[in-house]
Protein backbone atom coordinates (compact mmCIF):
# COMPACT_ATOMS: atom_id res chain seq x y z
CA UNK A 1 0.00 0.00 0.00
CA UNK A 2 2.24 2.69 -1.30
CA UNK A 3 -0.51 5.08 -1.94
CA UNK A 4 -1.25 7.70 0.26
CA UNK A 5 -3.90 7.15 3.22
CA UNK A 6 -6.70 9.20 3.30
CA UNK A 7 -6.70 10.78 6.59
CA UNK A 8 -9.98 11.17 8.42
CA UNK A 9 -11.38 15.28 9.66
CA UNK A 10 -12.31 15.17 12.89
CA UNK A 11 -13.94 18.32 14.56
CA UNK A 12 -13.69 18.54 18.25
CA UNK A 13 -15.07 21.50 20.40
CA UNK A 14 -14.92 23.44 17.00
CA UNK A 15 -11.40 22.62 16.72
CA UNK A 16 -10.76 20.40 13.32
CA UNK A 17 -7.90 17.82 12.93
CA UNK A 18 -7.00 15.70 11.06
CA UNK A 19 -5.74 12.51 11.92
CA UNK A 20 -5.32 8.54 10.35
CA UNK A 21 -8.12 6.26 10.22
CA UNK A 22 -7.92 4.20 13.22
CA UNK A 23 -7.29 6.93 15.89
CA UNK A 24 -9.48 6.92 18.76
CA UNK A 25 -11.05 10.18 19.82
CA UNK A 26 -8.98 10.57 22.75
CA UNK A 27 -5.91 10.80 20.49
CA UNK A 28 -6.83 12.90 18.02
CA UNK A 29 -8.39 14.83 20.71
CA UNK A 30 -4.70 14.72 22.71
CA UNK A 31 -3.60 15.73 19.24
CA UNK A 32 -5.35 19.28 19.98
CA UNK A 33 -4.34 19.25 23.36
CA UNK A 34 -4.96 21.53 26.24
CA UNK A 35 -8.83 21.20 28.22
CA UNK A 36 -10.26 19.45 24.46
CA UNK A 37 -8.45 16.12 25.84
CA UNK A 38 -11.16 13.72 27.44
CA UNK A 39 -9.26 13.14 30.96
CA UNK A 40 -9.03 9.38 31.47
CA UNK A 41 -8.47 7.40 33.94
CA UNK A 42 -7.98 3.58 32.96
CA UNK A 43 -7.17 4.27 29.27
CA UNK A 44 -3.41 4.38 29.03
CA UNK A 45 -1.64 4.63 25.46
CA UNK A 46 0.93 2.62 26.30
CA UNK A 47 -0.63 -0.42 27.21
CA UNK A 48 -2.64 -2.10 24.57
CA UNK A 49 -5.97 -3.40 25.70
CA UNK A 50 -6.50 -0.37 28.04
CA UNK A 51 -9.45 1.77 28.26
CA UNK A 52 -13.11 1.65 28.10
CA UNK A 53 -13.11 0.69 31.96
CA UNK A 54 -13.32 3.94 33.72
CA UNK A 55 -16.34 6.28 31.43
CA UNK A 56 -14.81 9.17 32.84
CA UNK A 57 -13.72 9.77 28.86
CA UNK A 58 -16.95 10.12 27.97
CA UNK A 59 -17.93 12.53 25.27
CA UNK A 60 -20.86 13.04 23.10
CA UNK A 61 -20.67 12.74 19.06
CA UNK A 62 -23.17 15.24 17.45
CA UNK A 63 -22.76 13.73 13.75
CA UNK A 64 -21.39 10.66 13.12
CA UNK A 65 -19.87 10.83 9.84
CA UNK A 66 -19.85 12.88 6.98
CA UNK A 67 -22.06 10.00 5.31
CA UNK A 68 -23.84 9.30 7.96
CA UNK A 69 -24.06 12.52 10.04
CA UNK A 70 -26.75 10.92 12.69
CA UNK A 71 -25.70 12.02 15.90
CA UNK A 72 -24.91 8.83 18.45
CA UNK A 73 -27.79 8.28 20.84
CA UNK A 74 -25.68 7.61 23.43
CA UNK A 75 -22.40 9.23 25.19
CA UNK A 76 -19.82 7.64 24.69
CA UNK A 77 -16.22 6.01 26.05
CA UNK A 78 -14.07 8.65 23.55
CA UNK A 79 -10.76 6.14 24.33
CA UNK A 80 -12.88 3.36 22.64
CA UNK A 81 -14.17 5.03 19.55
CA UNK A 82 -12.64 5.48 16.46
CA UNK A 83 -13.07 8.29 14.52
CA UNK A 84 -14.83 8.96 10.90
CA UNK A 85 -14.54 11.19 8.60
CA UNK A 86 -16.29 14.20 9.07
CA UNK A 87 -17.02 13.49 12.65
CA UNK A 88 -18.45 16.29 15.47
CA UNK A 89 -17.33 15.29 18.61
CA UNK A 90 -18.46 17.73 21.52
CA UNK A 91 -16.09 17.44 25.01
CA UNK A 92 -16.36 20.74 26.92
CA UNK A 93 -18.70 21.92 24.93
CA UNK A 94 -21.51 19.62 25.44
CA UNK A 95 -23.38 19.86 28.42
CA UNK A 96 -24.52 16.38 28.72
CA UNK A 97 -20.78 15.52 29.01
CA UNK A 98 -19.82 17.67 32.04
CA UNK A 99 -23.00 16.14 33.78
CA UNK A 100 -22.03 12.61 32.67
CA UNK A 101 -18.40 13.21 34.08
CA UNK A 102 -19.34 14.32 37.34
CA UNK A 103 -21.67 11.83 38.08
CA UNK A 104 -19.05 9.41 36.79
CA UNK A 105 -16.78 10.93 39.40
CA UNK A 106 -19.32 10.71 41.88
CA UNK A 107 -19.65 6.88 41.46
CA UNK A 108 -15.89 6.46 41.14
CA UNK A 109 -15.14 8.13 44.60
CA UNK A 110 -18.04 6.14 45.89
CA UNK A 111 -15.66 3.84 47.41
CA UNK A 112 -12.83 5.96 47.63
CA UNK A 113 -11.38 6.76 50.97
CA UNK A 114 -11.06 10.36 51.49
CA UNK A 115 -7.44 9.61 53.21
CA UNK A 116 -5.57 12.03 50.52
CA UNK A 117 -4.20 13.51 53.86
CA UNK A 118 -2.22 10.08 54.04
CA UNK A 119 -2.32 9.16 51.09
CA UNK A 120 1.51 9.58 49.23
CA UNK A 121 0.21 9.42 45.75
CA UNK A 122 -1.80 13.18 47.01
CA UNK A 123 -0.33 15.64 44.85
CA UNK A 124 0.11 13.72 41.55
CA UNK A 125 -2.84 11.73 41.98
CA UNK A 126 -5.31 11.94 38.66
CA UNK A 127 -8.42 11.05 40.91
CA UNK A 128 -7.93 13.55 42.87
CA UNK A 129 -7.57 16.13 39.55
CA UNK A 130 -10.56 14.61 37.97
CA UNK A 131 -12.66 15.07 41.56
CA UNK A 132 -11.20 18.63 41.68
CA UNK A 133 -12.09 19.59 37.73
CA UNK A 134 -15.54 17.86 36.69
CA UNK A 135 -16.82 16.67 40.49
CA UNK A 136 -19.29 17.90 42.45
CA UNK A 137 -18.26 18.97 45.96
CA UNK A 138 -20.89 16.52 48.12
CA UNK A 139 -21.46 12.76 47.97
CA UNK A 140 -25.03 11.23 48.01
CA UNK A 141 -23.88 7.89 49.60
CA UNK A 142 -24.76 7.02 52.32
CA UNK A 143 -23.51 3.45 52.73
CA UNK A 144 -20.21 2.19 54.57
CA UNK A 145 -17.50 2.24 51.91
CA UNK A 146 -16.34 -1.05 50.65
CA UNK A 147 -12.41 -1.92 52.78
CA UNK A 148 -10.23 -4.08 51.93
CA UNK A 149 -6.76 -5.36 54.42
CA UNK A 150 -3.86 -4.44 53.09
CA UNK A 151 -1.75 -6.41 51.08
CA UNK A 152 1.68 -6.55 50.11
CA UNK A 153 2.97 -7.10 46.66
CA UNK A 154 6.56 -7.82 47.44
CA UNK A 155 9.22 -5.70 49.35
CA UNK A 156 8.80 -2.83 47.47
CA UNK A 157 4.84 -2.35 45.92
CA UNK A 158 2.43 -1.57 48.70
CA UNK A 159 -1.67 -2.10 47.87
CA UNK A 160 -4.00 -0.05 49.17
CA UNK A 161 -6.50 -2.27 47.87
CA UNK A 162 -9.61 0.33 49.44
CA UNK A 163 -8.32 3.08 46.87
CA UNK A 164 -8.26 0.72 44.05
CA UNK A 165 -10.85 1.79 41.25
CA UNK A 166 -10.10 -1.33 39.13
CA UNK A 167 -8.50 0.57 36.20
CA UNK A 168 -6.77 -2.55 35.25
CA UNK A 169 -4.08 -0.52 34.06
CA UNK A 170 -1.40 -2.52 36.27
CA UNK A 171 -2.93 -5.93 35.64
CA UNK A 172 -1.87 -4.85 31.87
CA UNK A 173 1.42 -3.31 32.31
CA UNK A 174 1.94 -6.58 34.60
CA UNK A 175 0.43 -8.86 31.69
CA UNK A 176 3.04 -6.66 28.82
CA UNK A 177 5.85 -6.15 30.68
CA UNK A 178 6.95 -9.34 32.33
CA UNK A 179 6.75 -12.73 31.27
CA UNK A 180 4.62 -14.31 33.71
CA UNK A 181 1.68 -12.16 35.83
CA UNK A 182 0.71 -13.41 39.35
CA UNK A 183 -1.69 -10.33 39.94
CA UNK A 184 -5.30 -10.22 39.00
CA UNK A 185 -8.36 -8.50 39.52
CA UNK A 186 -10.32 -11.48 41.80
CA UNK A 187 -13.80 -12.12 42.81
CA UNK A 188 -16.64 -9.61 40.79
CA UNK A 189 -18.95 -6.27 41.65
CA UNK A 190 -18.58 -4.65 44.34
CA UNK A 191 -15.88 -7.07 45.77
CA UNK A 192 -13.30 -7.25 43.02
CA UNK A 193 -10.05 -6.19 44.13
CA UNK A 194 -6.66 -6.68 42.97
CA UNK A 195 -4.77 -9.07 44.80
CA UNK A 196 -1.99 -12.43 44.12
CA UNK A 197 -3.04 -15.47 44.78
CA UNK A 198 -1.79 -16.68 48.47
CA UNK A 199 0.31 -13.41 48.60
CA UNK A 200 2.86 -14.23 45.80
CA UNK A 201 5.34 -11.54 45.57
CA UNK A 202 6.02 -9.81 42.49
CA UNK A 203 9.56 -10.72 41.35
CA UNK A 204 10.08 -9.01 38.18
CA UNK A 205 12.58 -6.49 37.03
CA UNK A 206 9.92 -4.47 35.60
CA UNK A 207 6.98 -4.89 37.92
CA UNK A 208 7.80 -1.59 39.85
CA UNK A 209 5.88 0.17 36.67
CA UNK A 210 3.13 -0.60 38.33
CA UNK A 211 3.35 1.73 40.95
CA UNK A 212 3.54 4.73 37.99
CA UNK A 213 0.88 3.32 36.16
CA UNK A 214 -1.38 3.29 38.63
CA UNK A 215 -3.93 6.68 38.36
CA UNK A 216 -4.55 6.62 42.46
CA UNK A 217 -2.67 5.53 45.25
CA UNK A 218 -3.64 2.03 45.38
CA UNK A 219 0.02 1.07 44.29
CA UNK A 220 2.64 3.00 45.79
CA UNK A 221 6.33 2.80 45.91
CA UNK A 222 7.49 1.67 49.88
CA UNK A 223 10.48 3.03 49.35
CA UNK A 224 9.71 6.14 49.60
CA UNK A 225 6.39 5.40 51.94
CA UNK A 226 5.15 8.01 54.40
CA UNK A 227 8.59 9.70 54.01
CA UNK A 228 7.55 13.20 52.32
CA UNK A 229 4.97 15.05 50.76
CA UNK A 230 5.01 14.56 46.56
CA UNK A 231 5.03 18.29 47.09
CA UNK A 232 7.76 19.06 49.37
CA UNK A 233 10.02 16.96 46.70
CA UNK A 234 12.25 18.58 44.02
CA UNK A 235 11.85 16.26 40.89
CA UNK A 236 14.86 16.19 38.77
CA UNK A 237 15.56 14.75 35.18
CA UNK A 238 18.16 12.00 35.67
CA UNK A 239 20.26 8.98 33.91
CA UNK A 240 22.43 6.60 34.55
CA UNK A 241 24.23 3.88 32.49
CA UNK A 242 21.26 0.74 33.18
CA UNK A 243 21.88 -2.41 31.99
CA UNK A 244 18.44 -3.74 32.23
CA UNK A 245 16.41 -0.38 30.81
CA UNK A 246 16.84 3.07 29.74
CA UNK A 247 17.69 4.87 32.82
CA UNK A 248 15.59 8.24 31.82
CA UNK A 249 14.01 8.77 35.18
CA UNK A 250 13.06 11.68 37.19
CA UNK A 251 14.49 12.01 40.99
CA UNK A 252 12.06 12.98 43.57
CA UNK A 253 14.77 14.98 46.04
CA UNK A 254 15.31 16.91 49.23
CA UNK A 255 18.44 18.81 49.14
CA UNK A 256 20.80 15.88 48.23
CA UNK A 257 18.83 13.00 49.46
CA UNK A 258 16.92 11.30 46.53
CA UNK A 259 13.46 10.16 48.21
CA UNK A 260 11.83 8.49 45.14
CA UNK A 261 12.73 7.75 41.77
CA UNK A 262 9.98 7.10 39.16
CA UNK A 263 9.63 7.06 35.53
CA UNK A 264 9.58 10.17 33.75
CA UNK A 265 5.79 11.38 32.46
CA UNK A 266 4.26 12.92 29.47
CA UNK A 267 1.65 16.19 29.81
CA UNK A 268 -1.23 12.93 30.11
CA UNK A 269 0.40 11.53 33.20
CA UNK A 270 1.75 8.53 31.19
CA UNK A 271 4.97 6.69 31.81
CA UNK A 272 7.39 7.63 28.79
CA UNK A 273 9.84 5.22 29.46
CA UNK A 274 9.36 1.90 31.45
CA UNK A 275 12.39 1.94 34.09
CA UNK A 276 13.67 -1.01 36.06
CA UNK A 277 12.98 -2.29 39.91
CA UNK A 278 16.87 -1.40 40.24
CA UNK A 279 16.52 1.96 39.29
CA UNK A 280 13.90 2.42 40.98
CA UNK A 281 13.78 0.47 44.34
CA UNK A 282 17.68 0.50 45.00
CA UNK A 283 19.72 3.62 43.32
CA UNK A 284 18.99 6.14 46.03
CA UNK A 285 21.94 8.03 46.29
CA UNK A 286 22.87 11.03 44.16
CA UNK A 287 26.10 9.73 43.21
CA UNK A 288 24.36 6.57 40.81
CA UNK A 289 23.12 9.20 38.77
CA UNK A 290 24.17 12.19 36.03
CA UNK A 291 21.76 14.89 36.85
CA UNK A 292 20.29 16.90 33.95
CA UNK A 293 17.92 19.53 35.53
CA UNK A 294 15.03 20.14 37.41
CA UNK A 295 11.78 18.58 35.40
CA UNK A 296 9.42 20.71 33.99
CA UNK A 297 6.28 21.17 36.18
CA UNK A 298 3.22 22.34 35.15
CA UNK A 299 2.70 25.67 36.48
CA UNK A 300 -0.72 24.79 38.25
CA UNK A 301 0.84 21.52 39.61
CA UNK A 302 1.06 21.62 43.52
CA UNK A 303 4.44 20.45 42.86
CA UNK A 304 5.51 23.23 41.33
CA UNK A 305 5.33 25.41 44.56
CA UNK A 306 8.16 26.14 45.74
CA UNK A 307 10.54 25.56 43.04
CA UNK A 308 11.42 28.94 41.14
CA UNK A 309 12.37 28.77 37.75
CA UNK A 310 14.79 30.39 35.68
CA UNK A 311 16.00 33.20 38.85
CA UNK A 312 19.35 34.06 39.59
CA UNK A 313 20.37 34.44 42.47
CA UNK A 314 21.41 37.86 43.66
CA UNK A 315 25.37 37.67 44.80
CA UNK A 316 26.49 38.21 48.36
CA UNK A 317 27.85 41.45 49.21
CA UNK A 318 28.01 41.40 52.74
CA UNK A 319 31.08 40.16 52.76
CA UNK A 320 33.03 42.68 50.45
CA UNK A 321 31.31 45.60 51.96
CA UNK A 322 31.97 44.11 55.85
CA UNK A 323 35.40 42.47 54.69
CA UNK A 324 33.62 39.13 56.50
CA UNK A 325 30.97 37.19 56.21
CA UNK A 326 27.46 38.28 58.09
CA UNK A 327 27.34 36.39 61.29
CA UNK A 328 24.86 33.22 61.78
CA UNK A 329 23.00 34.37 65.00
CA UNK A 330 21.35 30.37 64.79
CA UNK A 331 22.13 27.44 62.57
CA UNK A 332 18.96 25.82 62.76
CA UNK A 333 20.37 22.30 62.53
CA UNK A 334 21.30 22.59 65.72
CA UNK A 335 17.65 23.46 67.20
CA UNK A 336 15.49 21.25 64.78
CA UNK A 337 14.96 17.73 64.18
CA UNK A 338 13.56 17.98 61.06
CA UNK A 339 15.69 17.25 58.14
CA UNK A 340 18.66 16.32 60.50
CA UNK A 341 21.82 16.56 57.86
CA UNK A 342 23.32 13.70 59.68
CA UNK A 343 19.93 11.48 59.51
CA UNK A 344 18.98 10.53 55.55
CA UNK A 345 15.40 9.34 56.00
CA UNK A 346 15.77 8.01 52.30
CA UNK A 347 18.30 5.31 53.50
CA UNK A 348 15.58 3.63 55.66
CA UNK A 349 14.21 1.05 54.20
CA UNK A 350 10.06 1.26 54.10
CA UNK A 351 8.72 4.07 56.27
CA UNK A 352 9.87 5.18 59.23
CA UNK A 353 8.68 4.47 62.46
CA UNK A 354 9.00 5.40 66.05
CA UNK A 355 11.81 3.90 66.81
CA UNK A 356 13.33 5.12 63.99
CA UNK A 357 12.83 8.60 65.28
CA UNK A 358 14.06 7.99 68.88
CA UNK A 359 17.48 6.70 67.83
CA UNK A 360 18.56 10.24 66.62
CA UNK B 1 2.15 72.70 38.75
CA UNK B 2 -0.72 70.64 39.28
CA UNK B 3 -0.70 69.84 42.94
CA UNK B 4 -1.24 65.73 43.50
CA UNK B 5 -4.15 66.36 46.21
CA UNK B 6 -6.29 69.09 47.55
CA UNK B 7 -4.62 68.47 50.80
CA UNK B 8 -1.88 71.10 49.69
CA UNK B 9 -0.83 73.63 52.64
CA UNK B 10 1.48 76.52 51.03
CA UNK B 11 4.68 77.21 53.45
CA UNK B 12 3.22 80.81 55.39
CA UNK B 13 6.40 82.76 54.96
CA UNK B 14 5.37 85.95 56.81
CA UNK B 15 7.55 87.48 59.38
CA UNK B 16 6.58 86.70 62.92
CA UNK B 17 4.44 88.97 65.07
CA UNK B 18 5.27 90.59 67.96
CA UNK B 19 3.25 88.12 70.05
CA UNK B 20 4.46 85.35 68.20
CA UNK B 21 8.44 86.33 69.12
CA UNK B 22 7.89 86.45 72.61
CA UNK B 23 6.63 82.64 72.62
CA UNK B 24 4.70 83.02 75.90
CA UNK B 25 1.53 82.82 74.56
CA UNK B 26 2.64 79.72 71.99
CA UNK B 27 3.77 78.05 74.86
CA UNK B 28 0.97 78.36 77.31
CA UNK B 29 -1.28 77.42 73.76
CA UNK B 30 0.86 74.09 73.96
CA UNK B 31 0.40 73.50 77.49
CA UNK B 32 -3.84 73.53 76.88
CA UNK B 33 -3.11 70.72 75.41
CA UNK B 34 -1.29 69.01 77.74
CA UNK B 35 -3.30 69.68 80.57
CA UNK B 36 -6.68 68.92 78.11
CA UNK B 37 -5.52 65.27 78.43
CA UNK B 38 -4.95 65.13 81.98
CA UNK B 39 -8.88 64.73 81.72
CA UNK B 40 -9.11 62.72 79.07
CA UNK B 41 -9.84 58.99 79.10
CA UNK B 42 -6.84 57.18 79.86
CA UNK B 43 -5.95 54.58 76.57
CA UNK B 44 -3.32 52.76 78.47
CA UNK B 45 -3.79 49.78 80.91
CA UNK B 46 -1.81 48.87 83.90
CA UNK B 47 -0.97 45.84 81.90
CA UNK B 48 0.43 42.92 84.58
CA UNK B 49 -2.74 43.43 86.84
CA UNK B 50 -5.33 44.51 84.80
CA UNK B 51 -5.32 42.42 81.39
CA UNK B 52 -7.21 43.79 77.92
CA UNK B 53 -9.34 41.32 76.38
CA UNK B 54 -8.70 39.37 73.33
CA UNK B 55 -11.07 39.83 70.15
CA UNK B 56 -12.83 36.60 69.66
CA UNK B 57 -11.14 35.62 66.51
CA UNK B 58 -7.64 36.49 68.23
CA UNK B 59 -4.84 34.44 66.38
CA UNK B 60 -2.17 33.35 68.79
CA UNK B 61 -0.07 30.71 69.42
CA UNK B 62 -0.59 27.33 68.04
CA UNK B 63 -1.63 24.55 69.41
CA UNK B 64 -1.61 20.70 68.14
CA UNK B 65 -5.13 19.31 68.96
CA UNK B 66 -5.74 15.78 70.56
CA UNK B 67 -9.30 13.70 70.07
CA UNK B 68 -11.80 12.66 72.61
CA UNK B 69 -9.47 9.68 73.21
CA UNK B 70 -6.01 11.39 73.84
CA UNK B 71 -4.75 10.73 70.50
CA UNK B 72 -2.89 13.13 68.06
CA UNK B 73 -4.87 14.26 65.55
CA UNK B 74 -1.99 15.41 63.06
CA UNK B 75 -1.77 12.84 59.99
CA UNK B 76 1.89 15.29 58.92
CA UNK B 77 -0.25 15.60 55.32
CA UNK B 78 1.97 18.76 54.87
CA UNK B 79 -1.21 20.98 53.95
CA UNK B 80 -0.25 23.58 56.39
CA UNK B 81 3.51 23.46 55.37
CA UNK B 82 2.12 24.55 52.18
CA UNK B 83 -0.47 26.62 52.63
CA UNK B 84 1.85 28.55 55.37
CA UNK B 85 3.41 31.79 53.62
CA UNK B 86 6.09 32.24 55.98
CA UNK B 87 7.28 28.79 55.62
CA UNK B 88 7.57 28.28 59.57
CA UNK B 89 6.50 25.34 59.45
CA UNK B 90 8.33 21.94 58.75
CA UNK B 91 7.47 17.74 59.48
CA UNK B 92 8.19 14.65 58.86
CA UNK B 93 6.03 11.87 59.12
CA UNK B 94 6.14 8.28 60.34
CA UNK B 95 4.03 4.60 60.01
CA UNK B 96 2.46 4.12 63.14
CA UNK B 97 3.14 0.60 64.41
CA UNK B 98 0.81 -2.02 65.51
CA UNK B 99 -0.09 -0.93 69.70
CA UNK B 100 0.61 2.33 68.90
CA UNK B 101 -3.20 3.12 68.05
CA UNK B 102 -3.94 4.50 71.60
CA UNK B 103 -1.53 7.95 70.29
CA UNK B 104 -1.96 7.90 66.97
CA UNK B 105 -5.40 8.90 65.52
CA UNK B 106 -4.37 7.90 61.86
CA UNK B 107 -1.92 5.33 60.09
CA UNK B 108 0.49 8.05 59.55
CA UNK B 109 1.13 10.74 61.98
CA UNK B 110 3.81 13.64 62.70
CA UNK B 111 7.00 11.93 64.24
CA UNK B 112 8.81 15.86 64.28
CA UNK B 113 6.47 18.96 63.74
CA UNK B 114 8.21 22.34 64.32
CA UNK B 115 6.85 25.92 64.11
CA UNK B 116 9.34 28.70 63.89
CA UNK B 117 7.94 30.99 66.11
CA UNK B 118 10.71 33.55 64.74
CA UNK B 119 8.93 33.46 60.99
CA UNK B 120 5.23 32.62 61.73
CA UNK B 121 2.98 36.06 61.29
CA UNK B 122 0.12 34.33 62.61
CA UNK B 123 -2.21 34.89 59.53
CA UNK B 124 -4.06 31.40 60.42
CA UNK B 125 -3.75 29.84 57.40
CA UNK B 126 -2.80 26.25 58.58
CA UNK B 127 -5.91 26.44 61.00
CA UNK B 128 -8.01 26.61 57.72
CA UNK B 129 -6.01 24.13 55.42
CA UNK B 130 -6.05 21.22 58.27
CA UNK B 131 -8.23 18.76 56.76
CA UNK B 132 -8.07 17.12 60.37
CA UNK B 133 -8.58 19.73 63.09
CA UNK B 134 -5.01 19.49 63.99
CA UNK B 135 -3.79 22.65 64.78
CA UNK B 136 -5.32 25.69 66.25
CA UNK B 137 -4.62 29.28 66.97
CA UNK B 138 -5.28 29.78 70.70
CA UNK B 139 -5.63 32.98 72.31
CA UNK B 140 -2.40 33.28 74.32
CA UNK B 141 0.93 35.03 72.54
CA UNK B 142 4.33 33.41 72.33
CA UNK B 143 6.09 34.34 75.32
CA UNK B 144 9.15 36.03 74.68
CA UNK B 145 12.66 34.91 74.97
CA UNK B 146 16.15 35.92 75.46
CA UNK B 147 17.68 33.13 72.58
CA UNK B 148 16.28 32.37 69.19
CA UNK B 149 16.47 28.75 69.19
CA UNK B 150 14.08 28.76 71.67
CA UNK B 151 11.39 29.79 69.34
CA UNK B 152 11.91 26.63 67.20
CA UNK B 153 8.37 25.20 68.87
CA UNK B 154 8.96 21.32 68.69
CA UNK B 155 5.70 18.55 68.61
CA UNK B 156 6.37 18.62 72.56
CA UNK B 157 5.72 22.41 73.07
CA UNK B 158 2.49 22.61 70.43
CA UNK B 159 0.44 19.41 71.38
CA UNK B 160 -2.22 20.25 74.00
CA UNK B 161 -2.25 18.04 76.97
CA UNK B 162 -4.15 14.54 77.17
CA UNK B 163 -7.37 14.87 78.42
CA UNK B 164 -7.83 12.16 79.61
CA UNK B 165 -4.43 11.80 81.57
CA UNK B 166 -4.68 15.03 82.72
CA UNK B 167 -7.52 16.76 82.66
CA UNK B 168 -6.49 19.71 84.56
CA UNK B 169 -4.22 20.55 82.05
CA UNK B 170 -6.08 20.07 79.33
CA UNK B 171 -8.62 22.47 80.49
CA UNK B 172 -6.68 24.69 81.73
CA UNK B 173 -5.35 24.77 77.94
CA UNK B 174 -8.50 25.26 76.64
CA UNK B 175 -8.98 28.16 77.99
CA UNK B 176 -12.69 29.96 78.30
CA UNK B 177 -12.32 31.37 74.86
CA UNK B 178 -15.80 32.53 74.11
CA UNK B 179 -16.05 32.01 70.33
CA UNK B 180 -19.49 32.09 68.50
CA UNK B 181 -19.80 28.19 67.58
Amino acid sequence: MAEEQKLFKVTIDNITVEVEPGTTILNAARKIGGDVAPPAMCYYSKLKGSGGKCRTCLVEVAAGSTADPRPMPKLVASCRTTVMDGMIVKNITSERVIDARAGVVEFLLLNHPLDCPICDQAGECHLQDLSYEHGKAGTRYEFSRRTFEKHDLGPYIQLHMTRCILCYRCVFTADQLTNKRVHGVLDRGDHAEIATYIEKALDNDFIGNVIDVCPVGALTDKTFRFKNRVWFTKPVDAHCGCDKCSGQVTLWMRGDEVFRVTARKDEWGEVEEWICNTCRFERKKVSDWTIEGPTEVSRHSVISQGHYVGITKPAETIDKVMGRKPQLLMDIHTVSGVNDPNVDLSEIEGPAHSDDFKKQ
Amino acid sequence: MQSLTNRVKPVDRKPMTFLEKIYLWEIAKGMMITIKHFFKRKPTIKYPEQKREFSSVFRGLHILNRDEQGRERCTACGLCAVACPAEAITMEAAERKTGEEHLYREEKYAARYEINMLRCIFCGLCEEACPKDAIYLSQTFTPSNLTRAQFIYKKDDLLIPDPNKDPEQYAKALGDRKRPQ
